[in-house]
C-alpha cells in the first residue's frame, strides 16, 4: 500500500478532531506569542534608540543572543530552567512554547521597530522635545504613529514566521498542530495524508498574512 | 539561590568527552549547513530567474512553489522527507532545509535582478545580446554582488534551523548535545550543557552576522568593486 492510498486518506480525514484540537493550540500559542513578542519588540526597539548607552547595550545583548542562537535551544533552556526558577509552579508545555517564540521573535521585532524609529527624521524628536513633550510622549504621539507605516510589512512577515515557529512545540510534546498530526501519523502510519493536511492548515493560517505583507510593501513602494 | 559552581559542574566542564560530543555535533551542523546553502543557491537562482521571467508558466510554477514553501513550517518539510520519502535522517534534513531555503534565496535573487535598471537590458539588447547572454554577462554578475550579504545572513538562519533536524534524529549539534545532557541527572548540569550548546551556536552565528553586515556596508559603498 502506497503512502497516499485512498484508505489512508479516509482514515486520516475521519480523525479530523485531532487536527482541529492541534490547530486550536497552535492558534493560542501564536496569538499569545505574538502579543509577548510585540511587547518585548517595542520595549527593546525603543530602548535601542534611546540616548543612554546602558539601555542601548541592554537591547543589543537581547537582540544578539536571541537572533544568533536557535529557537530550539532557547526553548530547551527554558524547559529545563523554569522548574529551577519556579519550583512549585506547574507550567504547561504550551507556555514554554509561548515564552520561546515570544522572546525569539521579540528580538526580530525589536530590530524592525528600531529601523522604523530611525526612519523618522531626528528633527521631529527634537521639535517635540522643545515643545515640552517628554521622551515617552514624543515617542507615543509623534514618532511611533509615523514609524508604524514603515514597520507594518516586516512586522506582518514576523507574524508569519512566528506562526510557523510555534511548530517547535512538536519537539517538546506541546500538543500543537504539528505534534498532534505527527503523533497521529506515527500511530497509524498515515504520514502522507496527515502531512498534506497539516501543511495545508499551516498554509491557510500563514498565506493571508504573507499576502497582506506583500500588498503593504507594494503600497509603500508606490508612495 | 543554588550553588552553581559545584564540583558537579566543574567535573562536567573539565570532561573532554563533553567537548568532543559538541565538536562532533558542530561538524555535522556545519556540513548540513554548507551543503544546504550550496544546493539552495543553485536551486534558488533557477527559481528566482523563473519567477522573474516573463514566461507565464515558468513564473507561475516558481511563484506557487515559493509561496507554498514559505508558508509552511520547516519542520514539516523535514518530517515529510524523513517519513514519507523515507530518506536517511541527515539527507532528509538537508533536503528539507534546501527546499525551504531555496524559496527564500529565490526571493533574494528576484530582488537582486529587479535592482538592475531596465536601461541595462535595453542597452544590452541593442548591442545584439539575447536573453540568456544578458543574464549571463550583464545582469547576473551585478545582481550576485547584491545577493551576497543576504545569503551570508541566510547562512546564519540555516545553521539555526538545522537544529530542527534533531526531531528526525540527525546527529547535529542540538541532538548530540541533547544526548549528552541525557547522561546527566542534575538540573544544573543539564542546563550547563544547554548553555554550552547555545554558546557554540552563538559564536559561529555572531561572527557570520557580523560578516554579513560588513559586506553590506562594503558592497553598498564601493559599487562594483567586488567580483568584477
Amino acid at each position: 500500500m502506497g503512502p497516499f492510498a485512498l484508505t489512508k486518506w479516509e482514515a486520516t480525514l475521519s480523525n479530523y478532531p485531532i487536527f482541529l484540537e492541534g490547530l486550536g493550540t497552535t492558534l493560542i500559542a501564536a496569538v499569545a506569542g505574538l502579543v509577548l513578542a510585540l511587547m518585548l519588540g517595542i520595549i527593546f526597539g525603543v530602548l535601542s534608540t534611546a540616548s543612554s548607552k546602558i539601555t542601548r547595550g541592554l537591547s543589543r545583548v537581547y537582540v544578539e543572543f536571541f537572533q544568533n542562537t536557535p529557537l530550539l535551544i532557547q526553548v530547551f533552556l527554558l524547559f529545563n530552567a523554569l522548574p529551577l526558577i519556579a519550583p512549585k509552579a506547574v507550567i504547561p508545555v504550551v507556555v514554554v512554547g509561548i515564552l520561546g517564540v515570544g522572546f525569539y521573535h521579540g528580538a526580530y521585532i525589536s530590530e524592525v521597530v528600531r529601523a522604523g524609529i530611525q526612519s523618522i527624521h531626528r528633527g521631529q524628536l527634537e521639535a517635540a522635545l522643545s515643545q515640552g513633550f517628554t521622551y515617552v510622549q514624543a515617542m507615543r504621539h509623534i514618532i511611533i504613529p509615523q514609524a508604524m507605516r514603515v514597520v507594518l510589512p516586516p512586522l506582518t512577515n514576523q507574524a508569519v514566521s512566528l506562526i510557523k515557529n510555534t511548530s517547535v512545540l512538536a519537539v517538546i510534546a506541546g500538543g500543537d498542530l504539528m505534534y498532534r498530526g505527527d503523533s497521529y501519523a506515527g500511530n497509524m502510519g498515515n504520514y502522507g495524508p496527515t502531512y498534506i493536511i497539516v501543511g495545508l492548515l499551516y498554509f491557510l493560517l500563514c498565506y493571508p498574512l504573507a499576502f497582506a505583507a506583500k500588498k503593504l510593501e507594494d503600497k509603500q513602494e508606490v508612495s | 539561590m543554588f550553588n552553581w559552581i559545584s564540583p558537579d559542574i566543574i567535573a562536567l566542564l573539565t570532561d573532554p568527552v563533553v567537548y568532543q560530543a559538541l565538536l562532533r555535533g558542530l561538524g555535522v551542523t556545519l556540513e548540513i549547513a554548507v551543503i544546504t546553502i550550496g544546493l539552495s543557491f543553485v536551486f534558488g537562482v533557477l527559481l528566482g530567474i523563473f519567477r522573474f521571467s516573463k514566461v507565464p508558466v515558468f513564473s507561475q510554477i516558481a511563484t506557487a512553489y515559493i509561496e507554498f514553501i514559505r508558508n509552511i513550517p520547516l519542520l514539516l518539510l523535514m518530517l515529510t522527507c524523513y517519513f514519507v520519502a523515507g530518506l536517511p535522517s541527515a539527507a532528509a534534513a538537508i533536503l528539507g532545509l534546501s527546499m525551504y531555503t531555496s524559496a527564500i534565496i529565490a526571493e533574494v535573487v528576484r530582488g537582486g535582478l529587479n535592482s538592475i535598471p531596465t536601461g541595462q537590458w535595453e542597452a544590452a539588447r541593442s548591442q545584439g545580446f539575447n536573453y540568456v547572454q544578458i543574464m549571463r554577462h550583464v545582469v547576473l554578475p551585478q545582481a550576485v554582488v547584491k545577493m551576497i550579504p543576504p545569503i551570508v545572513s541566510q547562512f546564519v538562519t540555516v545553521i539555526k534551523d538545522s537544529s530542527f533536524a534533531m526531531a528526525i534524529g540527525a546527529f547535529e549539534l542540538m541532538y548530540e548535545g541533547t544526548i549528552l545532557a541525557g547522561q546527566y541527572w542534575k538540573a544544573t548540569q543539564i542546563i550547563t550543557i544547554y548553555v554550552l550548546i547555545a554558546l557554540t551556536y552563538f559564536v559561529i552565528n555572531f561572527l557570520l552576522s557580523h560578516l554579513s553586515r560588513k559586506l553590506q556596508t562594503k558592497l553598498s559603498a564601493g559599487r562594483g568593486t567586488i567580483g568584477q
